[in-house]
C-alpha cells in the first residue's frame, strides 16, 4: 500500500531524512519510532504531499506522492503534529467542511460526520465552538477529521499527544480497529504504544532507519543476553560481597549488579549471563544451598524502551566515531 | 469546483462569525455616510452660492449637485478602500499558516487554484456587502434631485470601486501569503497600496516612455474615469489583468509554500 524508496529530505546542509526505504501492507499499522527530530514528522509530511523529497520515491496505492499528489491526497488521512484546526467553529461544522474538501459526496456527508464523531468518541462536543474545547478533545477532533472521508490511508502524528491515560486507551483502541480497513501510519516517541498498537515497527534516528521489524522480533533480536532479576535475603553473618561471588561464580554469568533494598539485608540482583542460556534454576539451587533466602526470582526480556535507547546510543555514538575519523 | 465553494463557504463563514466583517464594514460606513453628508451640504452651499451670484450677474448657474457629490463620493471610495482593504486580506494565509491549518488545506485534494479562487471570491464577496448599505445614499439622492442624477454614473463608479477593490484583494491576498506575521502582512499591503497610488507622481505630464509606463500602473488614474462615468475598455482590461496577475503570484506562493516549509 506505502512504498518508500531511498526517500532523502534536505533543508540546505541539514539531511532531516536520509535514504529511508521501507513498506506498509495493506491493513497494516506502522509504528515510525524515534525521538525528536528523527526526521518522523518530514517523512510523514513527504507522504501527505506537503513537503517535496530531495530524492528517492513515495508510493501510496501506486500513485507517486510528487507525480500524482492529488490522487495520493485523495486517499490519505493526516492528523499532522498539532490538530489542523479552526477555532472558530463548531466540531460538526469542522468535520463537514474537512468532509467537502475531502470530496466526500453530498449524500455521504451528514453520515460520515456522524460516523467520525462517533469514532472519535466527540458526539456529545459536536455543537460546541472548537476554541473552547479542552487539548484533549481538540486532539480527537484532529482524530476524526483524519477519518472524517473514510482514507485507505491514515497518517498520524504523534495522535495521543496531550490526552489523558484513558483517552489514550481509547484511542489506541480505535486504531488498532481501524487496522485492516485503513492502513496506517503513526509516529510517536513513547514506546509502549508502539508494542500495544503496531504490526510492526520503523525505528528512526537523526534521519536514518535504524531497524524496522515487528515489536516482538526486535525484543528477541535484541537480546543479546539473558537476564534475571533476584531478591535474596542475606543471614546476619554474610556481607553483600559473599552474594556477589556466588553469583558470578556461577559458569556463564557475566555481570552482577547488587542493590541494598533495607536495613534487614534485603538485596535486589540482576544478573546478566549468554543468551539463550536459562541459568533460573541454577541460580536458585545455588542460592538456597548456600543458606541464602530467595525471595524473588523472574527472567527479564529487554523491553522495547531499551531497545530503543541501546539503539539510538549505538546510533549516535557511531556518528561520534565518524566526526573524528 | 467543489473545493473552491468549500473554501468560499468557510472564508464567509470566518468573516461573519468572527468580528471582523461587522467592526470593518461599521467603521466603513460611518464613514461614508458622513462623507457624503458632508458632499450634499457642501455642494448644496456652493450651488446656493453660485445661484445667488447669478441673480446678481445675470449668469444661469451651471452646478450639477447630485452630479458633484456622486463624483466626489466615488472619488474618496478610492482612498478609503486604501485603508480598508489591507485589513480585509492580511489574515487570508497568515492566520492559516499559523493555525498549521494550511497544512489541512495542502494536503486535502484541493487544487491550489481552488484555495487561492476561493478566498478571493470569499474577500470580494464580503467587499461587495459592504458596499451595499452605500447603495441607499444614492437612491435618496435620486429620488429628490430634480432632474435624476444619469444612472450610469452611479453603476460606472459601482463597478469601478469593484474592481479596484478585486486588484487590491488580489494583491493583498499574495501579500498575506508570503509571510506568517498577519501585521506583517497589513503593513506590507499599506506599504504597496499607497506606492500604486502615487506611482505615477513624478511621471505625471511625463512623454518618456517609463513616465508613460508609470501613468499607467497608476491604480487610480483609471479609477477616474469610472467615477466620471466613463467606463473604457483600456481600464476594464488593466484592471482584470492586473487582478488575474494577483491571483497568479498567490497561486505560486502557495505552490511554494510546500517547497519552503520545514
Amino acid at each position: 500500500m506505502i512504498e518508500v524508496q531511498n526517500l532523502t529530505k534536505a533543508f540546505g546542509a541539514v539531511r532531516a531524512v536520509e535514504d529511508v526505504s521501507f513498506t506498509v501492507r495493506k491493513g497494516e499499522i506502522l509504528g515510525f519510532l524515534g525521538p525528536n527530530g528523527a526526521g518522523k514528522t518530514t517523512t510523514m509530511r513527504i507522504l501527505t504531499g506537503f513537503l517535496p523529497a530531495t530524492s528517492g520515491t513515495a508510493r501510496i496505492a501506486g500513485f507517486d506522492v510528487a507525480e500524482q499528489s492529488l490522487d495520493v491526497r485523495r486517499r490519505i488521512g493526516y492528523l499532522p503534529e498539532t490538530p489542523p484546526l479552526y477555532p472558530d467553529m463548531s466540531v460538526a461544522t469542522y468535520l463537514d467542511f474537512v468532509a467537502r474538501i475531502k470530496g466526500v459526496p453530498a449524500a455521504d456527508r451528514s453520515r460520515r460526520v456522524d460516523a467520525a464523531l462517533a469514532m472519535a468518541n466527540i458526539n456529545d462536543k459536536r455543537a460546541e465552538l472548537i476554541k473552547h474545547l479542552s487539548r484533549g478533545y481538540r486532539q480527537r477532533v484532529g482524530l476524526a477529521q483524519a477519518l472524517v472521508h473514510n482514507p485507505d490511508v491514515i497518517i498520524l502524528d504523534e495522535p495521543t499527544v496531550g490526552l489523558d491515560p484513558k483517552q489514550i486507551i481509547e484511542v489506541r483502541h480505535l486504531i488498532k480497529s481501524l487496522a485492516g480497513n485503513h492502513t496506517i501510519i503513526l509516529s510517536t516517541h513513547i514506546l509502549p504504544e508502539v508494542s500495544m498498537t503496531c504490526d510492526r515497527v520503523v525505528i528512526i534516528n537523526k534521519g536514518r532507519i535504524a531497524a524496522v521489524d515487528t515489536p516482538g522480533n526486535l525484543t528477541a533480536q535484541l537480546r543479546g543476553a539473558e537476564r534475571v532479576r533476584l531478591e535474596v535475603r542475606l543471614p546476619q553473618n554474610r556481607s553483600e560481597s559473599a552474594l556477589r561471588n556466588l553469583l558470578t561464580g556461577l559458569a556463564g554469568v557475566h555481570r552482577v549488579e547488587i542493590q541494598s533494598l533495607d536495613s534487614a539485608g534485603r538485596f535486589t540482583a540482576q544478573v546478566e549471563s549468554d543468551a539463550g542460556r536459562d541459568l533460573r534454576s541454577q541460580l536458585a539451587a545455588r542460592i538456597v544451598a548456600h543458606g541464602f533466602e530467595l525471595l524473588e526470582l523472574r527472567g527479564l526480556a529487554l523491553s522495547l524502551e531499551e531497545i530503543f535507547l541501546q539503539l539510538t546510543t549505538d546510533e549516535s555514538a557511531a556518528a561520534e566515531e565518524g566526526k573524528k575519523a | 469546483m467543489r473545493g473552491l465553494l468549500a473554501i468560499y463557504r468557510k472564508e464567509m463563514g470566518h468573516y461573519f462569525v468572527s468580528p471582523i466583517a461587522y467592526v470593518v464594514t461599521g467603521v466603513f460606513l460611518v464613514l461614508m455616510g458622513y462623507f457624503f453628508y458632508s458632499f450634499v451640504v457642501i455642494f448644496m452651499e456652493r450651488a446656493l452660492e453660485a445661484s445667488m451670484q447669478s441673480m446678481r450677474f445675470g449668469r444661469a448657474p451651471e452646478i450639477d449637485v447630485p452630479g458633484m457629490v456622486i463624483r466626489s463620493f466615488f472619488g474618496l471610495f478610492g482612498t478609503i478602500i486604501l485603508f480598508i482593504a489591507p485589513m480585509l486580506t492580511m489574515g487570508a494565509y497568515t492566520e492559516e499558516k499559523k493555525r498549521g491549518t494550511m497544512e489541512l488545506l495542502l494536503t486535502s485534494p484541493l487544487r491550489d487554484a481552488e484555495i487561492v479562487l476561493g478566498k478571493f471570491f470569499a474577500t470580494l464577496s464580503l467587499f461587495a456587502i459592504m458596499l451595499l448599505p452605500t447603495a441607499l445614499y444614492q437612491v435618496v439622492l435620486f429620488i429628490s434631485s430634480e432632474p435624476r442624477p444619469p444612472w450610469r454614473l452611479i453603476l460606472a463608479g459601482y463597478l469601478g470601486v469593484l474592481l479596484l477593490g478585486g486588484v487590491l484583494i488580489a494583491l493583498g491576498g499574495f501579500i498575506s501569503s508570503l509571510t506568517e506575521n498577519q501585521i506583517v502582512a497589513g503593513i506590507l499591503t499599506f506599504g504597496a497600496f499607497l506606492l500604486l497610488w502615487v506611482i505615477d507622481l513624478g511621471a505625471r505630464g511625463s512623454t518618456t516612455a517609463f513616465g508613460e509606463i508609470l501613468q499607467y500602473l497608476s491604480i487610480i488614474q483609471h479609477y477616474d474615469d469610472f467615477t466620471r462615468g466613463v467606463i473604457d475598455t483600456a481600464s476594464l482590461i488593466f484592471y482584470a489583468s492586473m487582478i488575474v496577475f494577483g491571483l497568479f503570484l498567490t497561486h505560486r506562493s502557495v505552490d511554494a509554500m510546500r517547497w519552503r516549509r520545514a
